[in-house]
């Protein structure tokens, strides 16, 4: 039999379960922020992943690991670089460990698994590397934001570069896929809109190095540069085979500066001289903020730092701007967004702003090989913009 | 392209052709002598790579490396012939295509916990390791002419194995009839395992050769794979001779193709493959 008082007491029960369940977000506010590191620890990229980890690692310590005075918890998956898992493994770190924020990752096919799960879940994504142009144009995010470049932006500002040393013919050569595409489309705009010609346009499929008929055509052409995109094992591959075949010294080597970054080792090195790039950071960049960032880096991590570490850290000094605009409370996804889209990072490679489409805005650098160095002859592109075609933010 | 570069690009071609046979010789004799598709063929050719990774890092020098790699291969060949591959030859073709595709599987696995998924390179050998001057703005590596050499010297010495002695002859007739060349007293089994071994060994040379020039990363035999299977297909099924024509060929093909028409390179080989079907369903040397 049911009494007046026991409806009063068990109504009374819920409606404390109800405030309590109320004031579950004021909890949050004091829990721990969740941080995804969803980034390549094993396989071919592995160099590449654990450099953005210590990168974002780094720049929280510098402000005494907390999120707008909120604690963080780190969660880590390894990617493999496998774009087949891309989905599943975003999904782990936003079903499972339900966190606030996914950092990565390196490569392209990967990072469409993490795009499309940010897409669908909503939550904040912070792209370190990848460079694929659908993130920050068609298919842009309000949550998602890029401290990198897209594939297109260092080979843009190749054109002028080239057409200021006279070569007006150029032959583009690069690995046919997405990456080397969108690096080749940078390079047509950059190159055309200063003037220059491309007189032919070669490929092979990726990540194939057999490139000896496609020398033999650069001999057969003779054109007065070779424009490039490749990287790692692949860039080291070609450009041996470059000055194997007798090309190096006769026909100037231009490329987008993954061509040489962080690749020149004593093997490489004496192929490799003269070969001028373009980049948004260099090693050698002389700056007060570059040198304190490599000094910090080489003490905390007992090795150099390479572009992929300041990518990194500059995606822990975005998330440190937009987590203490709203004091740690992510879920305020409105003023994190405004708070994000307005920064501007004191970045290593120097002061960047962040595009309507989420990109950065950056200087691209002209470098040289000399030595062992990408030596910095310059500014070749001004605060250069991704165009963000097809992007409708802001 | 003037008559300097047009020569020079032909020598791409035979050499980048020459490597294609070395693979597909093993390809054809084993579908033709033992009616096995062997969907592994490629996981020799990175098995080799990588045994010439191996080998020169342990032993420091690629023309040590080499040989001994070849033996290695042989052996392996031999065993998997005994252990594996015997059991299926009078089996159902679905069957032997999921062995031979678990088998890819299962390289894999094994490659990954032997060596790591990095990519690896081999260095090309010091005495090899510099260029002739052919034309004012090109040079020709001097390890890509003794990878033409030792190409040639294989694929001579095969073709003298198969026309010119009695094991050739005994795998002409197995390839031929198999079930009449055994009738006449032909030592049917011993024939198989050699045949399998050889084309194991054969497979995974190509890989060790090729090691200096290509990197050396994981899965690298199914690209292979496919284009070992296109030179079958048009040489014919079983015929060592129309493998050398077809692979010839596909590297003319492929190389000038690349630098003519680069935006069709990729699919100009099968255009070939499919014209030759059309025309010629059994191959160009149909047994």
């Amino acid at each position: 039999m049911t009494t007046r008082r026991q409806v009063l007491t068990q109504s009374a029960a819920i409606l404390g379960a109800v405030s309590g369940g109320l004031i579950l977000p004021a909890n949050a506010q004091n829990a721990k922020i969740r941080v995804g590191l969803m980034l390549p620890y094993t396989g071919t990229f592995t160099q590449l992943g654990v450099a953005c980890d210590n990168g974002f690692r780094m720049a929280l310590e510098e402000k005494g690991n907390k999120l707008g005075g909120r604690e963080i918890e780190y969660f880590k998956v390894d990617d493999e670089s496998e774009p087949a898992k891309g989905v599943e493994n975003a999904n782990k770190l936003v079903q499972r460990d339900k966190v606030d924020v996914i950092i990565g990752t390196v490569h392209s096919g990967v990072q469409m698994g993490i795009h499309k799960v940010a897409r669908e879940t909503g939550v904040l994504s912070i792209i370190p590397n990848a460079g694929m142009h659908a993130a920050t144009r068609a298919l842009c995010a309000p949550n998602v934001f890029r401290t990198s470049f897209t594939n297109s932006q260092p080979t843009r500002a190749l054109g002028k570069a080239m057409m200021d040393k006279g070569h007006k013919k150029a032959v583009w050569i690069t690995w046919k896929y997405a990456a080397g595409d969108e690096a080749g489309e940078g390079f047509k705009e950059g190159y055309l809109a200063a003037g220059g010609t491309i007189v032919k346009e070669l490929g092979l499929p990726f990540p194939n190095v057999e490139f000896q008929a496609l020398l033999t055509e650069i001999a057969s052409i003779k054109p007065d540069a070779v424009a490039c995109f490749f990287s790692g094992g692949g860039a080291s591959k070609f450009i041996r085979d470059y000055a194997a075949a007798g090309l190096a010294g006769k026909i100037p080597l231009y490329g987008s500066g993954f061509l040489t970054e962080g690749l020149l080792d004593d093997e490489l090195a004496p192929s490799a001289q003269g070969i001028v790039t373009t980049l948004h950071y260099s090693t050698s960049l002389a700056s007060k903020r570059n040198d304190a960032f490599r000094l910090a880096y080489a003490k905390m991590f007992k090795m150099q730092p390479d572009v992929y570490a300041v990518q990194g850290y500059d995606a822990g000094q975005l998330l440190l701007q937009g987590a203490a605009a709203v004091n740690g409370d992510l879920s305020n996804k409105k003023a994190l967004y405004a708070a994000m889209e307005n920064a501007v990072i004191d970045s290593p490679r120097g002061k960047w702003t962040m595009s309507k489409a989420h990109n950065p805005v950056q200087d691209i650098y002209l470098r040289v090989v000399k030595g062992k160095e990408n030596v910095v002859l310059g500014v070749a592109a001004k605060a250069l913009e991704d165009s963000g075609a097809g992007c409708k933010l802001g | 392209m003037d008559l300097a570069n047009f020569l020079i690009q032909l020598l791409n071609s035979v050499q980048y052709g020459l490597l294609l046979f070395l693979l597909a010789a093993g390809l054809t004799l084993i579908f033709g002598i033992m009616g096995v598709v062997n969907l592994a063929h490629g996981s020799f050719y990175m098995l080799g790579a990588y045994l010439a990774y191996a080998l020169t890092g342990s032993m420091g020098n690629l023309f040590v490396a080499i040989p001994v790699g070849a033996v290695l291969s042989l052996v392996i060949g031999w065993l998997l012939e005994k252990i594996l591959f015997k059991h299926f030859y009078h089996r159902d073709h679905l069957d032997q295509v999921l062995l031979t595709f678990g088998l890819i599987y299962i390289f894999e696995e094994l490659r990954s916990m032997l060596w790591g998924d990095d990519v690896h390179n081999v260095a090309i050998p010091a005495s090899l390791d510099w260029s002739i001057k052919l034309t004012d703005t090109l040079s020709y590596p001097a390890y890509r002419l003794f990878l033409l050499g030792v190409c040639l010297l294989l694929a001579v010495g095969l073709w003298l194995l198969i026309s010119r002695t009695k094991i050739g002859m005994k795998i002409r007739a197995g390839a031929f009839n198999s079930d009449m060349a055994q009738a006449l007293g032909v030592n049917i089994v011993r024939l198989h395992a050699l045949v399998f071994a050889l084309g194991v060994a054969l497979a995974s040379l190509a890989g060790m050769l090729i090691a200096p020039l290509s990197s050396i990363y994981p899965n690298m035999g199914s690209q292979v794979l496919i284009m070992c299977f296109v030179v079958v297909v048009i040489g014919g099924i079983g015929s060592v001779r129309g493998a050398l024509t077809a692979a010839l060929l596909v590297g003319l093909v492929d190389i000038f193709g690349k630098v003519l028409v680069p935006q069709f390179a990729s699919m100009l080989v099968y255009v070939l493959m499919a014209l030759v079907l059309l025309y010629k369903p059994e191959g160009l040397f149909k047994q």
